[in-house]
């Protein structure tokens, strides 16, 4: 059994150590909304926040996690960045089929919360390791920009 | 658009009450316009009404005033989640917040209006569907009056419908409170659908209503469908395609912890886990010898030397005018160029899935499908098992791009094997390597062709060889899309160009390549590699004709007014001509898919080597946009995958086994790749196109008649790759 605080809980978990924190999250505790996508750091759908800081879960294994915080997308509408990048994903309606879009969160949210006014080298910088095949890079773009300017 | 539809000819309807109360909308229509596969009539809704099983419903009325609009089509990405319901609720005259969406069950009742089967694809969901969902809700509308006339003791036709109501002089009810009364009524034989100009969501951006599900994580794909017994299952497939298992010890992976069986299924061993974790260091533990079979030799360096010789003999006619040899023996100028494209994966963001639970009468699978009755009928073929008694959930699908419409049910029939050898529920999970590695790709492609021309330096004769794999040759489709020996989708785009029409000789053949590499339609099918051959031909025509590249195309299009629009929208909103900064330079490209017609006008800087696309330029003629916003979103989204593909993209063989394996060596485009991407919308009330598919094939050629503008170095391969460096 592990300890993990996920999304302020403290949580016990019947997980091994090597367990990356994807699977503890989606296959032993449910929370589904941490995607999975490629299992090797390349494509960031499965961005989650350890201690504020966005991380890839498939490679993170919840060992690392002891003793900090992990943050996933079903926590995002208590945060006060993290609401309003998904107030400005609709705003903008950037999602198409939907898969990536709570890693690009979970990416964007970490980057607004160190980066008040991100420019759009910064957003490349911060953002290409979050593949989105359907192509909704403009409007991810375009609402990180809307985001900044709701939060400054 | 007004007259009245004679319902009771075209279409079955029905009206129920739910159990639950309420107002069911049912409705077949038993005269599709043609059938992709033969037989596919039959299977689907009969002549005879009385014979047709329950019918399935498209609109439900709630009385607490929901409304759910069943999807006959997959949800994928490209919006039709929102599309298909806008014109439910234009006729219902709806109230927009009160409107639900789900996936419809498999079922012929729910077969494409046009193929004859249960598919997403072809970019044709909103054409196919347009009168059928508007008919439904007219035809609820209809009835929701008479259960108020009836209420009222007033006569229908003093009634209207408003925003979720019906409304009288003096009083109003509500949708909900009329479903039950309304299901009791006979349906009408015709309704009138509204005049376009009494439209008040058709044509107006409208924002998707799966957005917020997917914004905070609760939107379900099929990778997240969890339930009590369900196990985790992970296939080991042989490196090579058509190898087999000649033998395989499991007892390492049988002793891990979180492993429940070893199997073999006919595509190889499966590992049967409590989770991912479990199921993935399984079989990695697993020792299989493999009996590699044909392909262990494969090459794909060598299979593009075999195209190029094929390339140089006649081929099968595809199409054919005049005497194109003799003219171009006598052709002073001949323009001579060979193109290829590449074997490409779509490699979906969400790896491919099935969830299967086997019980005594049925079985139950949940996964993302774009052809929900060609895997029912795949599963219930495994199982023994009518195909009604295989009940298909449609989940959201995390990409399909045509990897998950596969008529060989590939993933689908693994899992019904899986579960049926592990005798437990599972869901067979893909790594993104298995994705990878996994084949059905869209096939490599080489073009040749050999053009002459005038003194005007227009075109007086084409010859045009291409040589590649068959996408339908062994599938239920074959009988019907390849013709005396040519598949139609191995040439469209060159044996229909609008350029040739105007030639008075040329000559289309084509060379099917007998490989054994599962291939299939990948995003915009066979224009995806025609569209760069043709509009790179173009633009070498021009360049050799001392021609601009736009006045060429102008000239040769000029009978075609739907391509001369998207043209000349385009190039006026891209400033075409006019001076750029220092290092960037214009390609133009332009092209008709899926019934539209799209141009695009890429600018671009090369510099050490390094491509950099700035700024795509995009019109697009489909006829109506039914939510303009979205039709904008797809063209966003074709020119991304279309442009990753191009810069980067490539699956490669060597001894056999492909050389690729995930994101970092099967690169796709990333944020800081897309280019601005503008979409302008040619107002057009021709015949309507499809919008998913068809701003994908100018990409490539755009961007490369730019990098030709740039730098006099010509892309004849894709991807582009590290070729200017």
């Amino acid at each position: 059994m592990i300890t993990l605080n996920i999304n302020g809980k403290e949580e016990q978990l019947d997980a091994p150590d090597d367990m990356p924190i994807l699977w503890a999250l989606r296959d032993v505790m449910q929370l589904t909304g941490t995607k999975f996508g490629c299992g090797m750091a390349q494509c960031g759908a499965c961005t989650v926040h350890l201690d504020g800081q966005a991380i890839r879960s498939c490679v993170t294994p919840v060992s690392v996690a002891a003793g900090k915080k992990i943050t996933t997308i079903e926590a995002m509408q208590d945060d006060k960045v993290g609401k309003a990048v998904q107030a400005a994903w609709q705003e903008i309606d950037v999602v198409q089929c939907g898969y990536c879009q709570s890693g690009q969160i979970m990416a964007a949210t970490a980057l607004l919360a160190t980066n008040q006014a991100p420019t759009d080298a910064d957003i490349d910088a911060a953002m290409s390791g979050n593949i989105c095949r359907c192509g909704t890079y403009p409007r991810i773009r375009a609402a990180i920009h809307a985001a900044a300017t709701k939060l400054a | 658009m007004s007259a009245p539809l004679n319902i009771s000819r075209r279409t079955f309807l029905k009206a129920t009450a739910l159990v639950a109360g309420g107002l069911v909308i049912a409705f077949a229509i038993p005269q599709a316009k043609r059938f992709l596969m033969p037989g596919a009539d039959k299977a689907s809704a009969s002549q005879d009404a009385s014979k047709l099983p329950a019918p399935n419903a498209f609109l439900r009325i709630g009385t607490d005033n929901t409304i759910t609009v069943m999807l006959a089509h997959s949800e994928m990405g490209q919006g039709i989640w929102t599309t298909l319901p806008m014109l439910i609720a234009e006729e219902l005259d709806a109230d927009w917040s009160t409107i639900k969406v789900e996936h419809a069950s498999a079922a012929p009742e729910y077969a494409h209006t046009a193929y004859g089967i249960q598919i997403t694809g072809g970019s044709s969901t909103t054409w196919s569907e347009f009168d059928r969902y508007r008919q439904a809700g007219a035809l609820t509308r209809a009835l929701l009056i008479s259960a108020a006339a009836e209420k009222l003791g007033v006569a229908a036709d003093t009634l209207r419908t408003e925003n979720g109501f019906v409304v009288s002089d003096s009083e109003k009810i509500s949708f909900g409170d009329l479903a039950e009364t309304a299901a009791t009524l006979a349906t009408p034989t015709s309704v009138t659908l509204k005049d376009p100009k009494d439209w008040k969501i058709i044509g107006k951006s409208t924002k998707r209503l799966d957005g917020p599900e997917k914004i905070n994580g609760t939107a379900k794909f099929g990778q997240d469908v969890q339930f009590e017994g369900l196990k985790t299952a992970m296939v080991a497939r042989s490196p090579v395609f058509g190898g087999k298992v000649k033998s395989f010890d499991a007892t390492a992976s049988k002793q891990l912890k979180g492993v429940q069986n070893v199997v073999q299924v006919p595509t190889g061993v499966a590992v049967i886990a409590d989770n991912y974790w479990a199921a993935k260091q399984g079989r990695d533990a697993l020792k299989i010898e493999w009996d590699l079979g044909d392909n262990a030799r494969l090459d794909s360096k060598k299979m593009l030397e075999e195209y190029r010789a094929l390339a140089a003999t006649a081929g099968l006619p595809a199409a054919k005018a005049g005497d194109t040899q003799a003219a171009l023996a006598k052709a002073t100028t001949v323009v001579e160029a060979e193109y290829v494209a590449p074997y490409l994966a779509h490699s979906p963001m969400e790896p491919l899935n099935c969830a299967v639970k086997i019980s005594d009468d049925g079985c139950e699978i949940w996964t993302g499908t774009q052809m929900q009755t060609t895997d029912q009928g795949a599963a219930a073929k495994i199982l023994g098992l009518k195909p009604e008694q295989v009940k298909i959930h449609t989940l959201f699908l995390g990409g399909g791009f045509g990897r998950r419409a596969n008529p060989a049910a590939d993933f689908v029939s693994e899992a019904v094997q899986v579960a049926k050898a592990a005798g437990v529920p599972v869901k067979t999970v893909w790594t993104r390597e298995d994705d990878v590695k996994g084949g059905y790709y869209r096939p490599m492609y080489l073009h040749k062709a050999k053009i002459a021309l005038g003194e005007d330096g227009m075109p007086t004769a084409w010859e045009h060889t291409e040589v590649g794999q068959s996408i339908m040759v062994g599938t239920p489709f074959e009988s019907v899309m390849i013709k005396d020996g040519v598949d139609a989708t191995s040439v469209e785009g060159v044996a229909d160009s609008p350029y040739l029409k105007h030639i008075p000789n040329y000559q289309v053949n084509l060379h099917t390549v007998k490989a054994t590499i599962p291939v299939l339609w990948w995003r915009s099918v066979g224009h995806s590699h025609s569209a760069f051959a043709m509009e790179s031909l173009i633009d070498e025509l021009a360049h050799a004709a001392k021609q601009d590249p736009l006045e060429y195309r102008r000239a040769l299009l000029k009978d075609h007014p739907r391509h001369l629009a998207a043209l000349n929208l385009a190039a006026e909103k891209a400033d075409w001509g006019k001076p750029l900064a220092k290092g960037v330079s214009r390609g133009i490209a332009v092209h008709e898919s899926f019934g539209s017609f799209v141009t695009q006008v890429a600018e671009v800087s090369v510099d050490k080597g390094e491509v950099k696309v700035h700024r795509i330029v995009t019109a697009i003629d489909c006829g109506l946009a039914v939510n303009p916003d979205s039709l904008k979103a797809q063209m966003e989204s074709s020119i991304s995958f279309g442009l990753g593909a191009a810069l980067f993209s490539e699956i490669t063989f060597s001894e056999g086994q492909v050389q690729q394996s995930n994101f970092h060596d099967y690169q796709v485009l990333r944020m800081k790749d897309m280019p601005k991407v503008e979409v302008y919308i040619v107002q057009s009330t021709e015949k309507m196109g499809g919008v998913g598919e068809p701003g994908l094939p100018p990409v490539a050629p755009a961007v490369t008649n730019a990098i030709f503008a740039a730098t006099g170095k010509r892309i004849r391969n894709l991807p582009i790759g590290s070729q200017l460096a």
